[in-house]
């Protein structure tokens, strides 16, 4: 054989996953993107007691395809005034870094890029958190006031918001006490309990911390559209702006992603080491079988002969994922009635499930970002800054201290890990209602300061 | 092969946006290219395996310390400042110093070649593949052997944040009435 194809198929053979796995976030992830921004709008109809798209596909499910087509044929406009260089290069910064941090998340135990890399949580936070520098340049490039206002708003809240979610993921960190992906879903695996369990303040932390982060309401000031038209996107239009809003989804799914790993679990399934609860793997695989019976329910009432054939098509595909994820059930129970496994196939996939469970995590925790966004008004900036230093980071140094103490108290004085984390944690939160306290007294002081001032004014 | 494939780009893209950071009149590219050496740099790292230096380059000098950067330079018009300055003495200060960096590098490189076997770049190299994770062994020599002076160089950080945060504070004071 030729020493050059050999070598070729060589490397295909030690690398097809990552490749693939590659391939699939780079192809599929502008495709979720667009379905996560159709289910925020169905989300906030449904909030909003309104019906959301329904015009395009059954219930507005082809909605996205036709927004991307529509984005992708706009007229591309760059200001004259603009540095086209940066004004290019910052949208591609934005989404760049997002996929790249995708590449060392673990969706599932067998679908990993970079499979073994050491310091894969960092990785992850330090590559996502790049794609501010798009934001960034972004603004300034496009010469507007608008823009770089939101630019300017978007850094200094990064800058306050990042040391916060830092230290949440120290916390965690210490619980786990590696930094490899893997190793920490183990860790949870080990201990018999996700760490939102054994580090709550820690999570809610990074919750808030990760809101900011990817800049989305109530802490959305750097595209505030009732002050700053939006923010540092102002100028851009066409497929530019679709790479900023691609970059944005996506930074949701990785901090969804950092967030799951560390307290959600990872891919491990509810009470991981409980035996008598394994036939809790095969629910996701009936919940989908019957999406895909409902499928074809709801076909027969579509009104147009292509919406029965797409309705027809998602029951097939609900099927068929179905079909994989119970695949060791089926051969199991085939192989009880004396047939053996046809094609002589090894369905069993060992990750599949696992997968399931990591995107059902992530699905849970874009959808807290979704419901916070429709719940809650848009903060002051004043008071995102407040909120950020006087509170957030305040508390997550000290809940990093508490989780140190903590795993002191188990190794050194024999504790049960339970009873050292219970109560750390109350005294965690006891600090936090007094930093809460010292706020209220502090804003209090400069409302009756500044009630004062204006009094001069009134008369 | 594989490794030194990457090894010559990444010093390439290093070295080629280095001298564009140089180059450049605007101050926001020069950031920019600053930002590919750094992250080339940081390439060359992983290429070492050394993984957490290589993502402490891109945590602290991409993410934060660049960030800054721009930030400051988008506060502080630049161009303007620039047109108002005139940087002749710079200019000789720097020829000399780059002068005296090439001489250096030069002497130090001739003495190596004239030393062949035991010159400065030749180290007994480990195998990369066999390195045992070095992140936790940095953490390791970083919090036994060297606890003294990681803390020392931990407080003077902080002695420079508080006296930044001092300083800012009192020019606020003095222009309240």
């Amino acid at each position: 054989m030729n020493p050059t194809l050999h070598a070729i198929l060589i490397f295909l053979q030690t690398w097809w996953v990552e490749l693939v796995s590659g391939v699939v976030i780079v192809a599929v992830v502008p495709l979720v993107a667009g379905y996560l921004v159709l289910m925020e709008r169905k989300l906030m109809a449904d909030m909003q007691a309104r019906l959301g798209p329904m015009r395009v596909g059954p219930h507005g499910l082809l909605q996205p395809i036709a927004d991307a087509f529509k984005l992708l044929i706009k007229e591309d406009i760059i200001p004259a005034d603009a540095d086209k260089l940066i004004f290019w290069l910052a949208p591609v910064i934005s989404m760049v870094a997002a996929l790249t941090a995708m590449g060392a998340i673990a969706f599932g135990p067998a679908f990993q890029v970079a499979r073994d890399i050491n310091v894969g949580i960092l990785f992850v936070v330090g590559v996502s958190s790049l794609g501010f520098l798009g934001i960034i340049l972004g603004g300034w490039a496009s010469n507007s006031h608008y823009s770089i206002i939101g630019a300017i708003r978007s850094t200094a809240q990064l800058v306050s918001y990042e040391t916060a979610g830092g230290l949440a993921i120290v916390s965690a960190l210490l619980l786990s006490g590696t930094l490899s992906i893997r190793g920490i879903v183990d860790a949870q695996q080990k201990s018999g309990a996700w760490f939102i369990f054994l580090a709550p303040v820690a999570f809610f932390t990074y919750l808030v911390a990760s809101i900011a982060e990817t800049n989305r309401a109530p802490f959305d000031l750097p595209e505030a559209e009732s002050e700053l038209v939006a923010g540092y996107m102002t100028e851009y239009s066409g497929f530019r702006w679709a790479l900023y809003f691609l970059g944005e989804y996506a930074n949701m799914i990785v901090v969804g992603s950092v967030a799951t790993t560390l307290f959600l679990g990872g891919w491990l399934r509810p009470f991981p080491n409980v035996h008598w609860l394994n036939w809790i793997e095969y629910l996701p695989a009936f919940f989908i079988a019957i999406v895909g019976v409902y499928c074809i329910y709801r076909a027969g009432k579509q009104p147009v002969a292509i919406q029965v054939a797409f309705m027809w098509a998602v029951a097939l595909a609900c099927f068929a994922i179905a079909a994989v994820l119970a695949a060791p059930w089926i051969l199991h129970v085939l192989h009880k009635f004396g047939v053996a496994a046809p094609l002589n196939l090894d369905f069993t996939v060992p990750g599949l499930n696992g997968a399931f469970w990591f995107l059902l995590k992530v699905s849970v925790y874009i959808y807290v970002f979704m419901w916070l966004r429709f719940t809650l008004p848009r903060y002051r900036f004043d008071q995102l800054m407040h909120l950020g230093w006087y509170i957030l980071i305040p508390l997550a140094i000290v809940n990093v201290l508490a989780v140190g103490v903590a795993l002191l108290l188990e190794s050194a004085l024999g504790w049960n890990r339970w009873l050292a984390m219970v109560v750390t944690t109350i005294i965690t939160m006891a600090f936090a209602l007094f930093l809460v306290h010292l706020h209220d007294k502090r804003t209090a002081a400069a409302s009756s300061a500044a009630a004062v001032t204006t009094d001069s004014y009134a008369g | 092969m594989l490794d030194s494939i990457l090894f010559y780009f990444f010093a390439g893209v290093a070295v080629l946006s280095a001298a564009l950071m140089v180059t450049r009149r605007n101050a926001i590219h020069s950031a920019v290219f600053l930002i590919t050496t750094l992250l080339a740099t940081a390439g060359i790292f992983l290429q070492l395996r050394a993984e957490f230096l290589f993502i402490a380059q891109i945590i602290l000098y991409v993410g934060g310390i660049m960030v800054l950067f721009i930030f400051v330079m988008m506060l502080v018009r630049l161009d303007v400042a620039l047109h108002h300055i005139r940087f002749r003495l710079q200019r000789f200060v720097a020829l000399i110093v780059a002068l005296t960096l090439g001489g250096y590098i030069s002497v130090i490189l001739f003495w190596a070649r004239k030393l062949p076997g035991q010159g400065l770049f030749i180290q007994g190299a480990a195998p990369a593949e066999r390195l045992s994770p070095n992140s936790e062994q940095l953490a390791k020599s970083l919090f036994s052997s060297y606890l003294l002076p990681f803390e020392i160089a931990s407080v003077l950080l902080l002695v420079a944040m508080v006296g930044a945060v001092v300083m800012a504070k009192n020019k606020k004071g003095a222009n309240e009435p």
